[in-house]
C-alpha cells in the first residue's frame, strides 16, 4: 500500500518542474509542454485522494481536466501558428504584439 | 510489488518531466513528454482508475501529444543557441528551495477527509468505468454539458485563429 503523501509528494515535484519550465524557456510550443506537465500533476493529485478517500469525484474531475486540456492545446497551438506566420518567431520575449 | 511499480514510475515520470524542460531540441521534449504522460498513467493502474488510464493513453497521448508533434514539424523549428530565459540562474535556487518546502509541507500533512460514498471494494467489483459513468450521468451533469460546450467553442476558436485572413491575401496580390 502507497502512502497517500507519496503521491502527492510526486505531484509537487512534477507541479515545480512544469512552472520552472514556464518560466525559464523561450519557446512558446515548450511552455505549453510544461503546462501539461503541471495538468498532470493536479491528475495525480485528485486520482490519489479519490482512491484514498473512497470517492469517484476526483477522477470525474481529472476527466474534465484532460477536456481542458485539450482545449488549451488546440487554441495555443492555432495562436502559435499565426504569430509563427507574421514573425517567423517562437520566441516568447519576442511575443509583444498585444503591448501597449 | 505495489511499491517497486509506483517508483518505477514516479521515477520515470520525474526525469521525464526534467528532460521535457531541459532538452534543447523541441522534438526532443515532445517525446519526453510522450514518455511522462505513459508513466503518469501507470500510475493511474495503480490507483483502480481504469478508464482514466484509458482517456489518457487515447486523449493525451494519441490526441494532444500528436498535435504539438505535427505543429512542430509543421513550423520546422531551428533551435536557438540560448534556449533558456536569460533570467534562469536567478529563478532556479528559489523554485528548489520551494519545491523542497512543499515537500516537507506535505509529507508531514496528515492528508486524512471525509471518505466518499465508492470504496476501492465496489470499484474493483463494478469496473471503474461504471462507477464513473454513473456518477458522470447523474451527479455531474451539467459540467459535462458545459465541457462539451467549452470544447465545441474551443474548435471554433481554433479554426478561426488559424484561418488565412481574406483581407491580407486580398492586399497581397496588389
Amino acid at each position: 500500500m502507497i502512502p497517500l503523501s507519496a503521491y502527492v509528494a510526486l505531484s509537487a515535484v512534477l507541479f515545480a518542474t512544469g512552472l520552472l519550465g514556464v518560466l525559464i524557456r523561450r519557446n512558446f510550443i515548450i511552455v505549453l509542454m510544461a503546462v501539461e506537465i503541471m495538468l498532470n500533476a493536479a491528475n495525480i493529485n485528485l486520482v490519489a485522494f479519490s482512491y484514498h478517500l473512497d470517492s469517484i469525484a476526483g477522477q470525474i474531475v481529472a476527466l474534465f481536466i484532460i477536456a481542458i486540456a485539450a482545449g488549451e492545446a488546440a487554441i495555443g497551438l492555432a495562436i502559435i501558428i499565426v504569430v509563427f506566420r507574421g514573425k517567423i518567431s517562437t520566441n516568447v520575449d519576442e511575443m509583444n504584439l498585444l503591448k501597449w | 510489488m505495489a511499491l517497486v511499480f509506483f517508483s518505477y514510475f514516479a521515477l520515470v515520470s520525474i526525469v521525464a518531466g526534467v528532460l521535457t524542460v531541459s532538452m534543447k531540441h523541441p522534438v526532443h521534449c515532445a517525446l519526453a513528454l510522450l514518455a511522462l504522460l505513459l508513466h503518469v498513467s501507470g500510475l493511474f493502474i495503480m490507483l483502480n482508475a481504469e478508464f482514466l488510464w484509458a482517456v489518457q493513453v487515447i486523449v493525451y497521448v494519441g490526441a494532444i501529444l500528436v498535435l504539438y508533434l505535427f505543429v512542430l514539424m509543421l513550423l520546422n523549428l531551428k533551435t536557438d543557441e540560448r534556449y533558456f530565459h536569460a533570467k534562469t540562474p536567478y529563478l532556479l535556487a528559489p523554485a528548489v528551495i520551494g519545491t523542497v518546502y512543499l515537500l516537507v509541507l506535505m509529507v508531514r500533512s496528515p492528508l486524512s477527509g471525509v471518505k466518499g460514498d465508492v470504496p476501492a471494494t465496489a470499484i474493483l467489483q463494478q469496473g471503474d468505468t461504471y462507477a464513473v459513468g454513473i456518477k458522470m450521468f447523474s451527479e455531474y451533469l451539467l459540467p459535462f454539458e458545459i465541457i462539451g460546450v467549452f470544447l465545441t467553442g474551443a474548435i471554433v476558436g481554433a479554426i478561426v485563429l488559424a484561418k488565412t485572413p481574406k483581407t491580407l491575401e486580398g492586399k497581397r496580390e496588389t
